[in-house]
């Protein structure tokens, strides 16, 4: 009974760190600038391919995790600087020149690495509980999960940046006049973004066959849990987290992986017809 | 008449009897080109015109009413799969086959009609309509890709997962006692046919009252509702037949090449339509018409020697039309040349001019 129980909260633990490690990124970006980054699973690609070359080259584990999330937060903050900074005041352009970006990568990667890659195995073995066996690097997953959500926190209510990127996010052109380089604040976030993307194919990279394209893997889960959650990070994520990961681990038991998503989908259309504004603009209309 | 005087108005580009002139040229051409061409090439330029028809309704959708959706290729997909399930399993031949195509239209419009339900009612808007449309596609593309079993068919049609469903009949068009089968010239006058009939048709709604309406809603829906229209009701009409004519085009590919695959629905080919349309100019159908086919024949062209480096340029183009021309190429270079032909006589501004940097509805 007890095996039973600890294998649905094991599910429950594993489809929650993938919804929010792979939407963590994305929703940094489009809480604070209205951007719906389209390259977001490119950036979580090229976490995982620096992660894989560099423990091909010796490089220990979570040093090379490390690494895949910084790569990606300077390729962020480099894209940032030379094309997204144009298009703030167009959403919806900044989405389709997003989309024109991450095409231009996946096919390029197809050209330069080729169509699949040897892995680099899932560490740290198995555990049983009962007659079950779980993988013991999915609860380190889950961890890096509820990891990345403190950080935020602590990041966005504890310091100096957090103080002045949420009075970006409320008002720029305030912010702006009370002296805070908003374009700076933008071109950090954007990095912060992007190293979280990083961050997310870093941890994920052991766990998956690779091709270029696998950047895609992420993708459906991550908008949904973004819609979902609303503009504000600190508030919607988490608790879409929650929901979705329920809906989601109680399909994928009875009906398998792909009703999974399609629940996914259902229950996201489902959310913004009741609360448009996602779980954050909900719970903070309640507070007011 | 009326209706004819509306192919010319504020919310379409050449209204100028040079225009037409033009027009009535092209399509002359159009209709000689199979005389001087052989079957295999005119064949080929029927299946770019059956692609004009997507980027033609989302033009509709995102470029008039400002609702940017990124399904195209879903209804395309869903249409293509209806048209495979409904004629195979009716043994389908003759003009039966054209019923198919219709129900295969139906049922995909049925589906717009319940995703535009939650999502427009919802008020789901601006991003988060293309990112909701989005998911959608990539997850028909992902639950049509894992129906490789046998269990997975409806009736005798399989869906045969990764690899697509085979095995539908081509439309067949009865004519005067005999049927035709259309394929080669026969099929290139019938898409030929439906596309100047839809275009023309599409120029009649978007200068018409209604179309005067969606316009309205994409410069400002709040504005809109005050004056009194209910701007879901036409924000959803304007989805369904958009999509729907996604799903004529997702119909006729199938038949064309009696073959869809969930390749059709997902990435990259969901990108392409958002990418033509783009290009060419959302806000104005003769454009999207002319630089959809444009881009379609030369990644059509580079297709030959790669693939990868055909998709490429299309994310580049997409890229710098984004940050150089974002209302179009083809609609900019229209325009530029039209208000030098204008010059010595000028008119006025139109009222509503696009809105390509304004707030997104």
């Amino acid at each position: 009974m007890f095996a039973e129980a600890f294998s649905i909260a094991f599910q429950f633990a594993d489809v929650f760190a993938f919804l929010i490690l792979a939407a963590a990124g994305l929703a940094i970006i489009f809480g604070m600038m209205g951007i719906i980054n389209m390259a977001h699973g490119e950036f979580i690609t090229c976490g995982i391919y620096v992660t894989v070359i560099a423990v091909q080259h010796g490089v220990p584990l979570p040093l090379a995790q490390a690494l895949g999330a910084v790569s990606a937060g300077l390729v962020g903050i480099a894209l940032e600087r030379t094309i997204i900074r144009h298009l703030y005041h167009r959403p919806l352009d900044s989405i389709l020149a997003t989309w024109g970006i991450s095409l231009m990568v996946t096919q390029g990667m197809l050209i330069v690495l080729g169509s699949s890659w040897q892995g680099i195995g899932t560490p740290l073995g198995s555990f049983k509980v009962g007659d079950y066996t779980f993988s013991a690097y999915r609860l380190v997953l889950f961890g890096a999960a509820v990891g990345v959500l403190a950080g935020l926190y602590l990041i966005f209510m504890r310091t100096g940046y957090g103080v002045m990127a949420r009075a970006t996010m409320q008002n720029a052109a305030m912010a702006k006049a009370l002296g805070v380089r908003t374009e700076r604040m933008y071109a950090i976030s954007f990095g912060l973004g992007a190293a979280l993307a990083g961050l997310c194919g870093a941890l994920y990279a052991p766990t998956m066959t690779l091709i270029p394209t696998m950047g895609i893997t992420f993708i459906i889960e991550s908008f949904v849990t973004v819609v979902v959650g609303g503009a504000n990070v600190l508030l919607g994520t988490a608790p879409a987290g929650i929901l979705l990961a329920i809906v989601r681990t109680a399909l994928n038991a009875w009906y398998g992986q792909i009703a999974g998503q399609i629940g996914l989908l259902i229950t996201v259309i489902i959310v913004i017809r009741i609360l448009p504004e996602g779980v954050s603009g909900w719970l903070s209309r309640r507070e007011r | 008449m009326s209706m004819l005087r509306k192919l010319n108005g504020p919310q379409t580009m050449g209204n100028s009897r040079a225009f037409w002139a033009g027009f009535v040229a092209m399509l002359a051409i159009a209709l000689l080109y199979p005389a001087v061409s052989d079957p295999y090439d005119v064949g080929n330029v029927a299946y770019l015109l059956i692609f004009t028809l997507t980027a033609l309704g989302l033009s509709l959708m995102w470029g008039y009413t400002g609702m940017f959706s990124f399904g195209q290729t879903a209804f395309f997909g869903v249409a293509g799969y209806s048209y495979g399930v409904i004629s195979i399993n009716l043994a389908a031949s003759g003009a039966m086959t054209l019923l198919c195509l219709l129900g295969a239209i139906a049922v995909a419009a049925l589906f717009a009609l319940l995703l535009g339900y939650f999502l427009i009612y919802g008020r789901v808007s601006g991003v988060f309509f293309g990112i909701v449309t989005f998911a959608t596609t990539l997850a028909l593309a992902a639950f049509f890709g894992q129906t490789a079993g046998p269990e997975w068919a409806i009736g005798q049609a399989r869906f045969n997962g990764f690899n697509g469903m085979i095995g539908m009949p081509p439309l067949e068009l009865p004519w005067s006692g005999d049927v035709i089968v259309l394929e080669g010239n026969a099929l290139y006058y019938f898409v030929l046919g439906l596309l100047l009939v839809i275009y023309l048709g599409l120029r009649v709604l978007v200068n018409s009252r209604f179309g005067n309406v969606l316009v309205a809603i994409r410069e400002d829906p709040l504005r809109t509702e005050l004056l009194g229209y209910d701007v879901r009701k036409y924000q959803l009409v304007a989805f369904v037949i958009g999509s729907s004519l996604a799903a004529l085009s997702g119909g006729l590919y199938t038949a064309w090449g009696q073959f869809i695959p969930p390749a059709s629905m997902g990435l990259p080919a969901a990108a392409m339509p958002i990418i033509w349309v783009a290009f060419s100019g959302r806000q104005d159908l003769t454009a999207t018409m002319v630089g959809t086919f444009l881009l379609l024949l030369m990644f059509q062209t580079i297709t030959v020697y790669s693939q990868q480096y055909a998709l490429i340029l299309m994310g580049f183009l997409l890229l710098l039309t984004v940050l150089l021309v974002p209302s179009g190429f083809v609609y900019g270079i229209a325009r530029s040349l039209s208000l030098i032909g204008r010059r010595d006589k000028p008119g006025p501004e139109p009222v509503l001019r696009a809105g390509a940097e304004g707030p997104s509805s």
